[in-house]
């Protein structure tokens, strides 16, 4: 099958691929520990960590497009601050 | 009764995960490898990195074309919301003035985007459209080609026409599911005609007017087709919307990068609104 015309590239097939292990993660961690240990965090409504995953993830992707607009291209602080934001997310939310 | 679990219920899943892999997750990702990337066409392409988001994110077109989706979709709730409420609230419930009614309700949805808007060009023109011979009979500057706030009142109002019976017929589902015995005990009570509203009818609709607001957010943030056809995104760019301008950018000018990388930036600008009014909505919801 000839995928040339989605115009893979290396970084952005690492990304998808990030996502996909993220996704696969959940699930084996929800086999363990079904329910997905929904509870009431610091913005005061209840989540799921399906939830906190998805909150991390949208967050990071406005954290690394301000880093972009407002500090400039070098965005492996953003990323720093992501995983920081998103480790946050999964601890308080 | 005692439910059974069976985790292969989830194969029954499986086709939608399919459907959705190509109708959804493929084009995004497709998507996402042309936003760090150029092509002059032929399959060839140079990886230009965060280049086309940071021309985005500092060009004045997309955040003027933003300003103006939000604006248009502000307005757009703000009429569409209550009066559908207003109209579906004053429906009959029994006789053969429902089914008449809830036809008339369903003909707009009926129609075609392009359609509607064919039908407003011609209904606003000046030169022979009914509401623009009207107006310009009546002494009213009306020009939706020339004016921008002439062009923004009729897509507002052509929106408005095809939309609102959406949240009409919504409401209408929530207030006839309503038993009789709340309104019974109401008139027991004494209840004006507005606590009934407030502590009846409306807590009982608050489900189906989260769904009209998530539809109609999301419809009118993305719209494309009507003010394609009836102003082409203009005068000028005045209703030039981040859609109008993103098919501008991909096929008129087939600066797939920068078109790629502005997709991305909406899609997530309609994630988090969308995330936002659904949690804010559920949330109260729940509460209340």
């Amino acid at each position: 099958m000839d995928f040339s015309w989605m115009a893979w590239t290396l970084p952005t097939a690492l990304f998808f691929l990030t996502i996909a292990l993220m996704l696969v993660g959940m699930g084996v961690w929800e086999y363990f520990s079904p329910g997905g240990n929904p509870r009431v965090g610091i913005l005061r409504f209840e989540t799921t960590r399906g939830d906190r995953l998805f909150v991390s993830l949208l967050g990071s992707a406005f954290i690394h497009l301000a880093w972009l607009g407002l500090v400039g291209a070098n965005l492996w602080w953003a990323l720093a601050l992501s995983v920081i934001y998103a480790i946050a997310v999964f601890r308080y939310v | 009764m005692e439910k059974t679990w069976n985790n292969k219920a989830w194969f029954m899943v499986l086709p939608v995960l399919v459907l959705v892999a190509f109708s959804a997750v493929i084009p995004l990702m497709t998507v996402v490898n042309y936003s760090v990337q150029d092509t002059f066409g032929n399959n060839e392409f140079f990886w230009a990195g965060t280049d086309w988001f940071l021309d985005v994110l500092e060009s004045d077109r997309f955040w003027d074309a933003l300003t103006r989706n939000l604006i248009f979709s502000a307005i757009i709730l703000a009429i569409e919301i209550p009066l559908g409420i207003v109209i579906a609230l004053n429906m009959p419930k029994k006789g053969i003035g429902v089914p008449i009614c809830l036809v008339l309700m369903a003909l707009p949805l009926l129609i075609p985007w392009n359609v509607v808007g064919t039908i407003w060009q011609v209904f606003g023109r000046v030169d022979i459209g009914l509401l623009g011979r009207t107006l310009a009979s009546l002494g009213i500057n009306y020009n939706y080609v020339q004016n921008p706030l002439d062009a923004w009142v009729t897509l507002i109002i052509m929106d408005v026409w095809h939309w609102t019976s959406l949240v009409v017929l919504l409401c209408y589902a929530g207030l006839v599911s309503i038993p009789d015995a709340y309104y019974q005990a109401a008139k027991i009570d004494g209840a004006s005609r507005w606590s009934v509203f407030r502590y009846i009818q409306l807590p009982k609709m608050k489900r189906v007017l989260l769904i009209a607001f998530l539809l109609r957010f999301m419809d009118s943030f993305m719209i494309y087709t009507e003010p394609f056809v009836v102003t082409g995104g203009g005068p000028g760019n005045s209703t030039t919307f981040l859609s109008i301008d993103l098919v501008k950018m991909a096929i008129g000018q087939f600066d797939l990068g920068p078109a790629a990388a502005l997709s991305i930036i909406y899609f997530l600008i309609i994630l988090l609104l969308s995330w936002i009014f659904y949690t804010v909505m559920t949330t109260s919801d729940a509460q209340g």
